[in-house]
């Protein structure tokens, strides 16, 4: 246990994570590679032609595992945020910083497959419906926070103002996820629940579930990624970062 | 298992060709940039602070040769 936590803490300072994240990098673009490639052949190859919609529904595997992180990463991002505002941490704050351009680029893809989805299938790009709308206020959170964070020159500052805003947001997610039920939307209802058996076929539920997987992979390795631009230019004084890069 | 009977079938997608290769496209094209962007920043960032190491270093050197000759 008390060895444990003693790693634990080891790993949260910016310094010791560096070189870990390093070394995990690779094995999250492996995983993401291999996820993405069964998932693609699952989706375009194995999975059946819907009865509805034809062809058309296969942007189902792009379109559901992008919203679904969309949501996610956000979710991931207000933690950091809040940890870092409660604990004072510095590696949350970067953590925090490192995931909202992911984030913010899976919602746009969400936003932009649906659109590809929307016209074949409604007749229109986009329709002011709760669940797009809802979508689309989060892509602005996303933007908002980095805009914020980018107009501060205070690290410190910047990630209390950035934490702050994030948690505000997160009101935004169940708006989003709940959406189709709460309202009366154009937009149809959840693809997977957890109180309910899936209502698709069990190859397309796999190529989906699958795709999400490999979306949740690639987040993480570009995030860790990131993150380590974020800790060698905020940890530019130190000496760490000098031996680090005399190597 | 084989759902496409021939490559044109599979671009086709059922006359949905645009919408669903329109999404598939999007998809790769920004889950391709962004790591090479943030690859190509962090080395660039290491390039900096690199040579801005080696100048601050060269500094001390001089200066530390010049106090000796005095």
């Amino acid at each position: 246990m008390s060895n444990g936590l003693l790693n634990w803490f080891k790993y949260a300072s910016p310094q010791s994570f560096y070189p870990l994240a390093g070394k995990m990098i690779p094995w999250f673009w492996a995983l993401a590679a291999i996820f993405g490639v069964v998932g693609l052949y699952i989706g375009f190859f194995v999975a059946p032609t819907d009865a509805q919609q034809g062809e058309g529904y296969r942007i189902i595997f792009l379109h559901v595992p992008a919203a679904w992180m969309s949501m996610f990463i956000y979710l991931v991002m207000a933690f950091w945020a809040a940890i870092g505002l409660i604990y004072k941490t510095r590696l949350s704050g970067m953590m925090a910083t490192a995931l909202a351009p992911t984030g913010a680029m899976f919602t746009f893809l969400a936003l932009w497959t649906g659109a590809f989805w929307g016209k074949p299938m409604w007749g229109a790009w986009w329709v002011w419906d709760a669940r797009l709308t809802s979508e689309l206020i989060l892509f602005f959170l996303y933007v908002g926070f980095i805009a914020l964070q980018a107009a501060i020159d205070d690290p410190r500052r910047a990630d209390k103002a950035g934490a702050i805003l994030a948690l505000v947001g997160v009101v935004n997610i169940p708006i989003i996820y709940f959406s189709v039920k709460w309202w009366n939307t154009l937009h149809q209802g959840a693809s997977v629940s957890l109180t309910k058996a899936p209502s698709m076929a069990q190859t397309m539920l796999w190529g989906m579930l699958v795709c999400a997987l490999a979306f949740w992979m690639y987040a993480i390795a570009v995030a860790l990624m990131r993150v380590r631009g974020i800790i060698l230019e905020r940890e530019r004084n130190t000496e760490w970062v000098r031996q680090e890069l005399a190597r | 298992m084989m759902v496409w009977n021939s490559f044109s079938d599979f671009l086709a997608m059922g006359g949905y060709g645009l919408y669903v290769w329109g999404s598939v496209g999007a998809t790769a094209l920004l889950m391709l940039a962004e790591p090479i962007i943030v690859a190509r920043r962090n080395s660039a960032l290491k390039t900096q602070l690199q040579r801005q190491f080696n100048a601050e270093r060269a500094d001390r050197g001089e200066r530390k040769a010049r106090r000796s000759q005095a």
